[in-house]
C-alpha cells in the first residue's frame, strides 16, 4: 500500500511496528512504531507521558517527509 | 480411448475462433483437442485423453465472471471428466485469470484442476489455491516445455491418488497452502542450524521463504508542512465503532474512507479496530495508539501541519494478499492526489 500510493505521486511515511516488514514491503521513510498492538502508544506509561510520547513518533514522522531522501531510510526517534 | 478423461479450457485465441474481435465470446464447446490442446493430447499418450474443449472469449470472461462461470459449470457438470485442464496462459492477464476461474470452478465441483501460467500473472496470485498451475516462461515461447510439464502433473496426480507431494518435488508453483506434519527436529534447533549456516555461508534452505517486492522511487520531500494538507492511513483496521463496511479480520478484501471532520481524539465509544492478527485491548482502550488523531490535531493548531485531511483510510493488514493491498494502496493514492493531499502517514501494527 505504502508503495502505491508513493506511486501515485505522493511521499508517504510509514510508521511501522514490525521494521524488517517494511523494509522488505520497500517503505522508504520508515519511522518505527513502539509496539504492534500500539504503535504510537504506551499502556504501561502516564496518559501524559503516552501522549508526549505519541507527538515525539508524530514528529519524527513529519521530519522524514520533510527530507529528502535517496534510499529506503528509517527515522529512528 | 484412454481411461482418463480430460477438459481443455482456451481462449478465443489458442481456441482458433479469433484475435480480439472475438474477445467478446460466451463459453462454448468443441469436441475432442483444439490447438495448444493437441499437443497435450500427445504429450499424454494413451493415459489420458481430452474429450472435449471449452473455449471462450477473455473479455467475456473478464467483464462477465459469473455468467462465463455459471455456463462452465453447466459445460463441467455435463461431462464424464477426470481432470480439468486449461492454457498454459503465461504471462497474458486477462487468459490467466480467466484459467484460474475455471480452476475454482472445478475445485467446486470437486474436480482436479492443472494448467500452466507466468508467476506474475495475476491469475496465479489469485487463483493457486484452486488447483496446480505449473511455471511457465512469459510467453508463447515457452508452449512446448509447458505442455510436457502439464502432461507429467496429470500423470503424477493420478499416480499419486492425488497427493502429488511438495510444489518443488512434484514441479508445480507453491499454492499457498500449509500442511502441518512432524520433523524430527524442533523449530528452534532447525532455526539455529539454518542461522550458523548462513554464519559460514553455507548452502541453506529456508523454510519459510519471503515474498519478493519490487521498489519505488522515493519522492521529493514536502518543503513546506506548515502549508501542506496531510492525510493519514492506516492498516491497524481503525474504523468506526460497528465496523460498517465490514471490514474482514483477516485477509481483508476492502478498506474504508471515513470522515474527520470534527474529530480531535479517538475514543473507545466511536472507535474500535477490526484487526483480527494482534490483541485488539490496548488500541479499543485509545485507537489514538495507533491513528494519532490526537496528536495530529494539535500538530495542526500549532501551525506544524497546514491540515488534516477530512477523511483518513483503513484496512486490516492480516493476512491480506499483496495483489489486493497493491489495488487498496492504488485507488487510495489516486484518491489522495486527487483531493489535493500532499503527504500522507500510514501506520501498521
Amino acid at each position: 500500500m505504502v508503495k502505491e500510493i508513493e506511486k501515485a505521486g505522493l511521499p508517504v511515511v510509514h510508521v511501522a511496528s514490525i521494521l524488517p516488514i517494511s523494509k522488505t514491503v520497500g517503505a522508504n521513510r520508515i519511522v518505527p512504531g513502539k509496539a504492534i498492538p500500539f504503535p504510537l502508544g504506551n499502556p504501561k506509561v502516564s496518559k501524559e507521558e503516552e501522549k508526549k510520547l505519541r507527538k515525539k513518533i508524530v514528529e519524527k514522522s513529519l521530519e522524514a517527509l520533510s527530507t529528502d531522501i535517496e534510499d529506503q531510510t528509517v527515522f529512528k526517534w | 480411448m484412454a481411461e482418463l478423461k480430460v477438459v481443455h479450457y482456451l481462449n478465443q485465441f489458442f481456441g482458433q475462433v479469433g484475435d480480439e474481435d472475438e474477445a467478446d465470446l460466451p463459453p462454448q464447446r468443441k469436441e475432442g483437442a483444439v490447438g495448444p490442446g493437441k499437443a497435450l493430447n500427445q504429450a499424454l499418450e494413451d493415459k489420458a485423453e481430452i474429450v472435449r474443449t471449452i473455449i471462450a472469449g477473455d473479455d467475456y470472461f473478464n467483464e462477465n465472471k459469473e455468467a462465463a462461470q455459471e455456463k462452465i459449470r453447466e459445460f463441467l457438470q455435463q461431462e464424464d471428466v477426470d481432470i480439468v485442464a486449461a492454457g498454459p496462459a503465461f504471462n497474458a492477464g486477462r487468459y490467466g485469470m480467466a484459467c484460474g476461474g475455471v480452476a475454482e470452478v472445478a475445485d467446486e465441483l470437486g474436480l482436479p484442476f492443472v494448467s500452466g501460467i507466468y508467476p506474475e500473472n495475476p491469475g496465479y496470485e489469485m487463483y493457486k489455491q484452486y488447483g496446480y498451475f505449473i511455471e511457465t516462461g512469459d510467453s508463447v515461447g515457452s508452449m512446448r516445455q509447458g505442455i510436457s510439464d502439464m502432461a507429467d502433473l496429470i500423470f503424477r496426480y493420478f499416480e499419486t491418488d492425488g497427493s502429488p507431494g511438495k510444489p518443488k518435488e512434484a514441479g508445480y508453483l507453491p499454492r499457498g497452502i500449509r500442511k502441518n506434519f512432524f520433523r524430527e527436529e524442533r523449530g528452534a534447533r532447525r532455526a539455529v542450524d539454518m542461522l550458523v549456516k548462513k554464519i559460514n555461508e553455507e548452502e541453506f534452505e529456508t523454510e519459510y521463504p519471503m515474498p519478493s517486492f519490487d521498489r519505488v522511487e522515493p519522492k521529493p520531500a514536502v518543503k513546506d508542512l506548515g502549508e501542506a494538507l496531510v492525510a493519514v492511513v492506516t492498516t491497524g483496521g481503525i474504523v468506526p465503532k460497528g465496523n460498517p463496511d465490514k471490514i474482514e479480520a483477516s485477509s481483508a478484501s476492502k478498506f474504508g474512507k471515513y470522515k474527520l471532520n470534527g474529530v480531535t481524539d479517538l475514543t473507545s465509544e466511536e472507535f474500535e479496530t477490526a484487526h483480527g492478527g494482534y490483541d485488539p485491548t490496548y488500541a479499543n482502550q485509545d485507537p489514538d495508539r495507533v491513528l494519532p488523531i490526537d496528536v495530529l490535531r494539535e500538530l495542526e493548531e500549532e501551525g506544524k501541519i497546514g491540515k488534516l485531511h477530512e477523511y483518513y483510510y483503513a484496512t486490516v493488514g492480516n493476512g491480506t494478499s499483496v495483489s489486493n493491498a497493491k489495488a487498496f494502496g492504488k485507488a487510495i493514492g489516486e484518491e489522495l492526489v486527487k483531493d489535493g493531499v500532499q503527504a500522507v502517514i500510514l501506520t501498521s501494527t
